[in-house]
């Protein structure tokens, strides 16, 4: 860890009574970085975000931001943090301006950083339109930019977005994707999702977690990389079913060969072997050696929501 | 203090955009109507408006303060919006007391507004100001501590009508439980005595404010405002 991380969690646990909903997680967040915390349904990442924004306590484990203890220095803490809660909870009584306003004074800024700020944020997420609408009156993508506004608002080192483009139409989707990618580099973010491209899009750095524990932790492009280490082939083959699989087998650094029937009697073969060494070589050698004919030879990359769904998926052969 | 003063004035604002606030005005002011009239004859007679702030506690204090305070803390639970108020840098007691104070300003509204019966009052008669003094400042005292036993009900669950129900139950019975002093007896009915919310009152409604009665309304105050702070903290813990 460096100086300069500005989130550092280690070994935080959460338990919901006797029910670890998050154990022993250990990251950190550099000043500027944009974290992608990756997980299904009920992994943990709104646990994890209510416990680092302060909203509950870890039962173990610590976790710093800016530097200030989120237990024993928690009001200081909170003051470096913007948070995007799951659900975007807002007051629908009151209007954009009206509760920018307020929450800039529980956050105690003076009245005229109030006012220049909610100028800004308005226009930073296009709400120009709507500042003086009822939030309660306002759709579903705006209400969200609402959030998002109100979770700049002071300008936080630290900003915590639980789910920020959930329910949002796609061309909304895509300015709010740009509008988080934008806050990068000023701000330090976490941002929590299950949309997999949306972290290769927006994040420099991913966190996986499933049942509470990290179980990956990389760049989304070192995650991919490291994937395919182990490679993954589709061939086309001419030639005996069950022959051709053996001899597939016996190639060095095949690993798993498994076959689907082909177009004209032909065999599809998926074969997922190591990277290194001339598998490849290997294999054309061994069809052709043997007189089949071969088709056709592709290298399937790993999409990031395969690795996503390995390392999640119970291990198992 | 600004963080208490700005949750303060947010609820106050949105008293007044709901239609609670009016509700609550109009019943008052009926109810209190009905007492005032009901007490005319006697009224004129001594002047004073004791009848009707008797009966206001009796009657309006178990009703009025948990139908101020129930939405609350319900609703931010309800809406979620607890989640982001806690975690903005505010301590719980900052979130309560701005809530606690805004249900107050209501209520002393509501019940200055009665002051129209004692303006009539003292047109046709001569009321002795002393004991209607004294019979407000108790009022609002016992009011303060009607609200605060309102808030705790409030902070317990994210549903309105529970928040309003426990108030009224649980208000209801600290007026009521002198009542069976004379059945139970002794030293039970000496701390039965001591509790109840009515009890305090009656010296107030006599022109007399006695010292011990404004601590137990304070207290009764602090002690609900505390469990009330008590009871967000214990969100954070569960
Ligand atoms: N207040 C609570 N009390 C008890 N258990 C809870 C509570 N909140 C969450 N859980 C449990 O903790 C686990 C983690 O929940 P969490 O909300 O952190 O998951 P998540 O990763 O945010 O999921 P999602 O993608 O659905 O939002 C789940 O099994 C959930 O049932
Ligand atoms: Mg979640």
């Amino acid at each position: 860890m460096t100086t300069e991380s500005m989130i550092e969690v280690d070994g935080l646990t959460k338990y919901y009574g006797d029910f670890p909903a998050v154990s022993g997680l250990t990251f950190s967040v550099r000043k500027g970085e944009i974290l992608g915390f990756l997980g299904p349904n009920g992994a943990g990442k709104s646990t994890t975000m209510r416990v680092l924004t302060g909203y509950m306590p870890p039962s173990s484990g610590t976790a710093r931001i800016a530097g200030y203890d989120i237990v024993g220095d928690s009001l200081k803490a909170r003051q470096h943090i913007g948070y995007l809660p799951e659900n975007v909870p807002l007051y629908t009584e009151m209007t954009i301006r009206e509760y920018l306003s307020f929450m800039g004074k529980i956050r105690g800024m003076s009245n005229e950083r109030i006012v220049s700020r909610t100028n800004d944020v308005i226009q930073i997420c296009h709400l120009e339109d709507y500042r003086d609408t009822l939030i309660g009156k306002l759709s579903k993508g705006f209400r969200q930019r609402t959030g998002i506004a109100q979770a700049v608002l002071h300008e936080p080192d630290v900003l915590i977005m639980d789910e920020p483009t959930i329910g949002i139409d796609p061309i909304q989707i895509v300015e709010t994707r740009q509008l988080i990618k934008d806050l990068g580099g000023e701000h330090t973010l976490i941002i929590s999702t299950h949309i997999l491209p949306e972290v290769s899009m927006i994040c420099e750095r991913v966190v996986i977690i499933h049942e509470g524990e990290i179980v990956a932790e990389d760049t989304p492009k070192n995650l991919g990389d490291r994937l395919e280490g182990t490679e993954r082939l589709t061939m086309e083959v001419r030639g005996p079913i069950k022959e051709v699989t053996k001899a597939i087998r016996n190639v060095k650094g095949v690993q798993d060969v498994s076959f689907a029937n082909g177009e004209s009697g032909s065999g599809l073969y998926n074969i997922i072997g190591k990277r290194e060494g001339d598998m490849r070589v290997d294999l054309a050698k061994a069809v052709v050696d043997n007189g089949w004919g071969l088709l056709r030879m592709e290298a399937v990359t790993l999409s990031l929501e395969e690795i996503f769904l390995r390392l999640t998926t119970a291990e198992g052969s | 203090m600004t963080t208490t003063l700005a949750i303060m004035k947010k609820e106050l604002v949105v008293y007044f955009k709901s239609p609670m606030a009016y509700i609550v005005a109009g019943v008052f002011l009926a109810l209190t109507g009905v007492f005032f009239i009901d007490s005319v004859d006697t009224m004129f007679a001594v002047a004073e408006i004791r009848g009707l702030l008797l009966r206001s506690v009796f009657f309006l204090l178990p009703l009025i303060p948990p139908l101020l305070t129930m939405r609350l803390l319900a609703e931010e639970q309800k809406l979620g919006t607890l989640e982001l108020l806690l975690t903005a840098p505010v301590r719980d007691y900052e979130v309560v007391f701005g809530k606690f104070i805004a249900s107050f300003i209501i209520l002393s509204g509501t019940v200055l507004l009665t002051l129209f019966y004692v303006l009539i009052l003292s047109i046709y008669s001569n009321p002795d100001l002393g004991p209607i003094f004294s019979g407000y400042v108790g009022f609002l005292l016992c009011g303060g501590a009607t609200l605060s036993i309102g808030l705790l009900a409030s902070s317990l669950s994210g549903n309105q009508l529970v928040a309003a129900a426990v108030g009224f139950g649980v208000i209801l019975l600290f007026n009521v439980i002198d009542q069976i002093t004379t059945i139970v007896g002794g030293a039970v009915a000496k701390v039965l005595e001591a509790v109840s919310l009515t009890g305090h009152f009656d010296s107030f409604a006599r022109g007399v404010i006695d010292t011990g009665d404004v601590v137990y309304y304070l207290v009764v105050m602090a002690f609900f405002l505390f469990l009330t702070i008590r009871s967000l903290e214990s969100r954070r813990w569960r």
